[in-house]
């Protein structure tokens, strides 16, 4: 069982490497980082099978970032997962460089299993891996996180009626449930409430967790897969801008680079001083 | 045509066991064998072409060969982000197979017309587009494809094609195939326009012209070392495509010539920019829009004139 609270000193080094980078770099997209925060640092150092020095090893687990607009999360959590230095972050947004606003493909950084950032695109990728693993007969199991706002895309709903006609229960979403899209709130936007419901008419196992408390989305993932065939989704009810009292539940952080000054007091609620 | 594919698909499956099978909803019953051989690598992935392409490249890139099979439109412009991002950006060696290519399916109306294909697909980095003439072609395209380290899109008819080459050819991606060779013109074709074009030849040398006819199975990458060899012996060079002017084969063939500077003369056979509204099946279809043996050769023979 992981330590608990490793793992949320884990997840508050990383956001405020997350917000440093954005001021640092000028990239976006800091509300919907670190609303995946806790959800990446849960998977890469609690539940994803892999061994960064085999990236490409046939049994590992597989993990898409399908919400791509998150790879500055995404990209730290490699770094200390092992999967390449922390050093080389200092090129972040560098030309000529592989980190930018979306994740590349593997061929250009290691720990990357697909490229994403049109949205839709990572669950169809996840199902097609999750197939493979049982045509090849491996038990690896298939992770991808999608954005509340990505499940506007009709590719989300192909891919969720085919999972279920196929019983990929090697398959498991978790929904990062932040309550924004780009420009307003996703529940007004596209009418995507219920949710957890609509997953559970599609034939999912959906399972409706607090995506910032550890141990809920640790148990939620360790009911995956499920026995009876049905792939899971986790609705993990989230708040954009998690960690830092002034930019939760504020969308203007979709887009917002934070001062050197705003930084600093991020880094002292969050208990980060280096 | 597409039987054969059927046919080859379920010998590859035997040969190979990461050959996969994707279906979106059609070939009620033409895929029985391919099941028999092994039922789980076949998937009906339903009437949802952008996650089918999600998930062939999803597949791919965990090591399989999928080979992705439907309608021409709904496997080309209809998810074309798909085979943009998930399968181009990523060099998965996915194969495409849009069946009922160009005008095949004339009389189904413009939604299953595909006149815009090899223009778009031609775009993409990393893609090679072919258009085999008949069946043996198409049998060695897709074992070409499947041995393939990155995507390949195959445009194929529907069924009943005649049979241009009385044995199988010696097909390399890339390569075009000479299938009759000739001294004053070269006639280009890709895809199952081909019958017409060697009535056409037939035509001209009935009016003493020699006409050489050359499978262009593969559009891109485009044979330019053939473009180069025969645009020195011959006194004009003309391309035939069930597509439209604009992308296809012809117009790969005229951005070599502009970048090549080459004074060949160039006629292109192809549709216009329009879409077929009336009715009528694939003969009137190639006659409305030019694309048989008389106005092929009619044109060249007033063109050599010109020459």
């Amino acid at each position: 069982m992981a330590d608990i609270a490793t793992l949320q000193a884990t997840a508050r080094d990383l956001r405020a490497r997350i917000i440093e980078n954005s001021s640092k770099t000028g990239t976006p997209h800091l509300g919907s980082c670190l609303s995946c925060v806790d959800i990446l640092t849960v998977l890469y150092f609690a539940v994803l099978r892999i061994d960064p020095t085999k990236p490409r090893d046939a049994t590992r687990d597989r993990f898409i970032l399908s919400k791509g607009h998150g790879a500055p999360a995404l990209f730290q959590v490699l770094a200390k997962r092992g999967f390449y230095p922390e050093s080389m972050l200092d090129t972040y947004g560098q030309d000529g460089g592989v980190f930018a606003e979306h994740p590349p493909t593997p061929d250009h950084l290691a720990g990357i299993e697909a490229a994403t950032g049109s949205l839709g695109h990572g669950l169809p990728l996840g199902l097609g891996m999750a197939l493979a693993g049982r045509i090849q007969q491996l038990t690896c199991n298939v992770y991808a996180v999608l954005s509340d706002g990505e499940c506007n895309e009709g590719s989300v709903w192909e891919a969720a009626m085919l999972a279920a006609a196929q019983r990929a229960a090697n398959l498991c979403i978790i929904i990062d449930f932040n309550k924004w899209q780009a420009t307003g709130r996703s529940r007004e936007v596209m009418a995507l409430d219920p949710l957890a419901d609509k997953w559970r008419a599609f034939g999912w196992n959906a399972i409706e967790v607090d995506g910032h408390d550890m141990t809920a989305l640790l148990n939620a993932l360790q009911q995956h897969p499920a026995r009876d065939g049905r792939p899971t989704a986790i609705i993990a009810h989230t708040v954009k801008g998690k960690g830092v009292s002034f930019m939760e539940d504020d969308n203007n952080w979709h887009y917002r680079i934070p001062t050197a000054d705003e930084v600093a007091r991020a880094k002292q609620e969050l208990g980060v001083s280096t | 045509m597409r039987n054969a594919f059927a046919d080859e698909m379920t010998k590859l499956a035997q040969q190979n066991n990461r050959v996969v099978l994707l279906s979106g909803d059609i070939g009620n019953k033409l895929f029985d064998k391919f099941k028999a051989v092994d039922e789980r690598r076949f998937y009906n992935c339903g009437v949802a072409e952008a996650n089918m392409m999600g998930v062939a490249a999803g597949m791919a890139l965990s090591g399989l060969r999928p080979v992705v099979y439907t309608i021409t439109p709904f496997t080309t412009t209809r998810c074309f982000e798909q085979i943009r991002v998930d399968v181009c950006y990523h060099k998965a060696p996915v194969v495409i197979v849009g069946t009922g290519s160009g005008l095949s399916y004339a009389e189904l109306g413009p939604t299953h017309h595909s006149l815009e294909d090899i223009a778009i697909l031609r775009t993409l980095p990393g893609m090679r587009v072919m258009a085999p003439c008949d069946t043996a072609e198409l049998r060695l395209a897709l074992r070409a494809a499947v041995a393939e380290d990155g995507p390949v899109y195959i445009r194929i008819g529907k069924k009943g094609e005649p049979a241009i080459h009385a044995q199988a050819p010696d097909l390399k991606i890339g390569t075009a195939i000479v299938v009759r060779q000739g001294i004053d013109v070269a006639l280009l074709s890709a895809g199952t326009i081909m019958p017409e074009v060697l009535k056409a030849a037939d035509l001209l040398q009935g009016q003493g012209i020699s006409a050489e006819v050359v499978s262009f199975h593969t559009i891109k990458p485009l044979d330019v070392d053939y473009l180069a060899a025969a645009s020195k012996r011959v006194k004009l060079v003309a391309t035939v495509e069930e597509h439209g002017l604009i992308g296809g084969l012809g117009s790969a063939v005229a951005e070599w010539r502009a970048a090549a500077n080459a004074a060949t003369p160039l006629i292109c056979f192809g549709t216009p920019d329009e879409f077929m509204h009336e009715v009528g099946g694939q003969e009137y279809a190639r006659a409305k829009y030019g694309l048989t043996p008389g106005n092929i050769a009619t044109r060249i023979l007033a063109a050599l004139s010109k020459a």
